[in-house]
């Protein structure tokens, strides 16, 4: 054979071979969106209106109740719906990625319809800045376990001791600020009780090199089973003295707690909120733009690397799941003082796992995990508004919103994202 | 700098990988540090990086005594190190890897990433290296990415640069570059310790050769000894570098590829259109850098993975679509580029692994029950025959070296009658034994009247067994050549040059290795130290 053939450079002009293109998300798109019409729209109810507030009674600029006519406006909500659906489709089968604002668009479009339909014809309005407000609010604690979570792994240690720290912190932050009586003292102790927790993970996972998951499920268990125990024995006999913490109280901001909407929504809030406003920033840039986050992020990517150049691998991780335990274990001061509630058994039902979800949902950033924790925020606003308005949907669905939710947002994102790549593999020399 | 180990030990349980070294850099020099596989080279720079702790003997530095309690004070002293497996992180860009661990900050730790670029530029332009600071490490190439280690170990004042195995994944013409910066590095004064078990790079580059054997220092060389003087001395016995083969009696051809096309799970072609067949009794080499689509050819061949287009038929019967079952049964033969992950179970006994693809049928089970002694009966057969050392076939598999895990292997595929042979890298990281073992099995099979498809991206591999070989580039077939084609063409044709094409530019400009190998003949017989 000593003809030379080089295929690379035959003019054939064969068509190139394309991968297959998937329809599933438009058609999945579209097929809810021709649901919402004939259930919101075709099939509502006739001549009702839905109202909406938006000012709250102290707002200085007030702004009326409004209303719109059901049917109608649910109807041409799920054809916008569709018709972002169709866009979807035509960047699809065109080979186009398509717009990043397809799918926001078409969650709030949907949400909308089923606002309205369900609210169609009540008494009561719903009240939307209640509905943020309480998004936000509900948010917060999924908003710190995800950042834990992010810290840990981007240092390459598994967080699923996050459910834990937070139900810790929720319980020392309720014992300590019932004994001194101040509300800001169980913000102090709640991270105290994350890092206690987070110690025993960083111990057997960093130094004993054990599976980090199961060690991070059992010190789930261990802490229900502890906090549990607590409770029955000490603090339900005598909740006067060790489980009635005071609440955090709500600080408005001048001027910026007036404006419409926004105001009642972000500025006026608990120190917690505003915390987290500063925690969030504070790890957004320190993660990717200080040497602090370059180090840890070298450590969680590629710790071999990280060591030839001097870094030490193992107390990095230490010191970044320590932190993160402090970080989840003041999450769990909402539970309880953030809440002006009493510590009670597993109270924090399951948030840590949700928190879990947010953070791979946001990318394991800070930005992307406060914006995923506030959709499953705004999942869980929703339905203990609609549970209060009361609509046709039986209360025990509306509970399962929040993690059909999940659900589907993580799944949706799964295969898309990528995980520190030495995520969960102990570091030996 | 004078850098100096004196009697450096360091030991792995009963295993002695370093037996008192000692070893001399004098400052400007390009030093060799030759050996096989598992000679103790790695282990040696290691311990000299502060990664390993010596069990005995000291470092020095001009003299000085130091002690390294890890790769941080190496550094501070002034070495630096290029490891096989790159030490950089995929998801940084050039600029936060090269300032890693030691990274310029404003006030408030925040990286100065202005200053960082200019860190990397100064370098850069300095050696003529062309690297963009912002590019993401993960997009490079790996002759880049290896510059980018250099860049890192240099920003670091590094006076002393270990470059382990740095020419493992490179293109001859890559290879050249390297060897190129390397003579550069060393007129502007920096030392160099460049390990590697290749005797052509060894003798292009090296001012002084140490060769080490079995953890212990066995002789000093110059470069103008002979290939065959320091094979022996890496060997510790004569070694015959060639592989003795009758010229390919090639018969029909009985398999083939045709427009076989490959898409990844995110949709980029990793094959395209490649096309080709193989004869009964002939070796068709596949070379190419690692990561041009020859896994993914293999593994189309055996049924791992599917095509998007395109034909594969073996004795006018279509494999593709089938189950990897289903190709074994039709008679492919196939060695794993991994064999401790794809070839055999490590925590299996040999004589399981030796039936892996057959324990379901006669004669190793009767109604779905294993018979274990027709199992050991067999082992102990095949043990001989391949000449695996073992201390019983019962032992797992993780038990054995390298080269006897590969003969495990080896022996397991060529044990039942093949009508295809694919073996994929089949002596990556074996010694020259194992190496000379495997070559001669593979080219019984070829006379056998098998066809043979031999993936390697050693080039000396390849051009010592083909009997035609078929160069790939970004999953495109460049061209195919018959054996005895020059090695400057096919290391161009594997950076994608056409074959013609190749065949005038290597006739214009010889790689500083093509020129050693002309140059061999001459010296062939030179004496050694």
């Amino acid at each position: 054979m000593s003809t030379v053939t080089a295929p690379a450079q035959a003019p054939a002009p064969t068509a190139p071979v394309l991968p297959p293109i998937s329809l599933k998300a438009p058609i999945a798109y579209a097929v809810v969106a021709v649901l919402g019409l004939v259930l919101f729209g075709l099939l509502g109810p006739n001549g009702r209106t839905s109202g909406f507030a938006i000012s709250t009674r102290t707002d200085v600029i007030q702004v009326p109740v409004f209303h719109v006519p059901s049917k109608l406006s649910a109807a041409l909500l799920c054809l916008v719906a569709l018709a972002l659906a169709y866009l979807h489709y035509r960047a699809t089968t065109t080979r186009r990625r398509p717009s990043p604002w397809i799918a926001p668009g078409y969650g709030v479009a949907m949400v909308l319809a089923f606002l309205i339909w369900a609210v169609a014809g009540k008494d009561s309005v719903l009240p939307l800045t209640g509905l943020l407000a309480g998004s936000l609010f509900l948010a917060l604690p999924l908003v710190f376990g995800a950042l834990s979570g992010l810290l840990c792994e981007r240092s390459g240690v598994i967080n699923i001791a996050i459910e834990g720290q937070l139900l810790f912190g929720a319980f020392l932050a309720a014992v300590v600020a019932t004994l001194t009586k101040n509300a800001y003292f169980g913000l102090v102790a709640a991270p105290v009780a994350g890092v206690l927790v987070a110690s025993l993970l960083v111990l057997f996972a960093v130094k004993y090199r054990v599976d980090q998951i199961i060690v991070g499920v059992v010190l789930n268990v261990l802490v229900v089973g502890l906090t549990s125990y607590l409770f029955s024995t000490v603090l339900k006999l005598n909740s006067d003295t060790w489980n009635a913490p005071p609440g955090l109280p709500v600080i408005p901001i001048p001027v910026l707690s007036e404006i419409p909407v926004i105001g009642p929504v972000l500025f006026r809030q608990t120190a917690l909120v505003y915390l987290m406003y500063v925690v969030v920033a504070v790890l957004q840039v320190m993660v990717f733009r200080s040497r602090w986050g370059l180090r840890l992020r070298s450590v969680g990517e590629h710790p071999k690397a990280a060591d030839t150049v001097g870094i030490k691998v193992n107390r990095t991780r230490v010191r970044a799941v320590l932190l993160g335990g402090a970080v989840a274990g003041l999450g769990g001061a909402f539970y309880t003082v953030g809440n002006s509630l009493a510590f009670g058994k597993e109270m924090t039902n399951g948030g840590g796992y949700i928190a879990l979800a947010a953070m791979i949902l946001g990318r394991w950033r800070p930005k992307g995990a406060l914006a995923a924790a506030l959709l499953f925020g705004f999942a869980n606003s929703l339905q203990q508004q609609l549970n209060v308005i009361g609509t046709a949907v039986p209360s025990q669905i509306m509970l399962m919103t929040p993690y059909v939710v999940t659900i589907f947002a993580v799944a949706g994102v799964v295969g898309k994202v990528r995980a520190p790549a030495s995520e969960g593999i102990p570091y030996v020399k | 700098m004078r850098l100096e180990l004196r009697g450096v030990t360091k030991r792995f349980g009963s295993l002695v990988a370093n037996d008192h070294i000692d070893l001399v850099v004098e400052p400007g020099e390009i030093h060799a540090l030759l050996g096989e596989n598992g000679a103790g080279k790695s282990t040696l720079m290691n311990v000299l990086y502060g990664l390993y702790d010596a069990d005995e003997g000291e470092i020095l530095i001009n003299g000085t005594p130091v002690r390294f309690g890890g790769p941080g004070d190496a550094m501070a002293a002034g070495i630096g190190m290029v490891h096989q497996h790159f030490m950089l992180v995929p998801v940084f860009t050039v600029a936060e890897n090269v300032v890693l661990g030691n990274e310029p900050v404003r006030p408030g730790g925040l990286i100065n990433l202005a200053e960082a670029r200019r860190r990397v530029k100064e370098i850069s332009d300095r050696f003529g290296f062309d690297v963009d600071p912002d590019a993401m490490v993960e997009d490079l190439s790996v002759g880049a990415q290896q510059r980018v280690e250099i860049i890192k170990a240099l920003s670091r004042r590094a006076e002393v640069v270990i470059l382990d195995e740095p020419t493992a994944v490179l293109t001859p013409q890559e290879t050249d570059e390297l060897i190129a910066i390397m003579r550069q590095l060393k007129d502007a004064g920096t030392s160099i310790v460049f390990i590697t078990h290749k005797l052509r790079e060894v003798r292009a580059v090296a001012d002084r050769i140490t060769v080490i054997r079995r953890g212990k220092v066995v002789g000093s060389a110059d470069p103008s000894a002979s290939q065959t003087e320091l094979a022996s001395l890496m060997v510790g016995r004569a070694v015959d570098l060639g592989v003795h083969k009758a010229p390919a009696q090639p018969g029909e051809a009985t398999f083939s590829v045709e427009g076989l096309t490959v898409l990844d799970p995110n949709g980029v072609t990793v094959l395209d259109d490649v096309t080709f067949q193989v004869a009964r009794g002939e070796i068709l080499a596949v070379a190419g850098v690692q990561g041009n689509g020859q896994t993914e050819l293999t593994e189309v061949i055996t049924g791992l993975r599917h095509a998007a287009a395109g034909t594969v038929v073996l004795d006018g019967e279509s494999l593709e679509g089938r189950s990897v079952r289903e190709v074994l049964a039709a008679g492919v033969g196939f060695v794993p580029e991994d064999r401790s992950t794809d070839g055999l179970v490590a925590s299996f006994s040999i004589a399981e692994n030796l039936v892996l693809d057959q324990y379901d049928r006669s004669p190793y089970a009767r109604l779905g029950v294993l018979r274990p002694g027709v199992i050991r009966e067999n082992a102990e057969r095949r043990v001989v025959e391949f000449d695996v050392r073992a201390g019983s076939v019962e032992d797992h598999a993780s038990t054995l070296s390298g080269g006897n895990q590969q003969k495990v292997v080896l022996a397991r595929e060529l044990s039942r009658p093949l009508r295809l042979l694919v073996a994929s890298q089949p002596t990556r990281g074996l010694d020259v034994g194992s190496i000379e073992f495997v070559h001669t099995r593979i080219v019984a099979e070829r006379d056998h009247g098998t066809p043979v498809i031999l993936v390697s991206t050693e080039l000396d591999e390849v051009v010592a067994l083909a009997d035609r070989i078929l160069v790939m580039y970004r999953g495109r077939v460049v061209g195919i050549v018959p054996a005895g084609t020059d090695r400057d063409v096919l290391g161009l044709m594997m950076a994608g040059v056409p074959a013609d094409e190749a065949a005038i530019q290597a006739a214009e400009h010889h790689t500083a290795l093509g020129s050693a190998d002309h140059g061999s003949a001459v010296q062939e017989g030179g004496e050694a130290l």
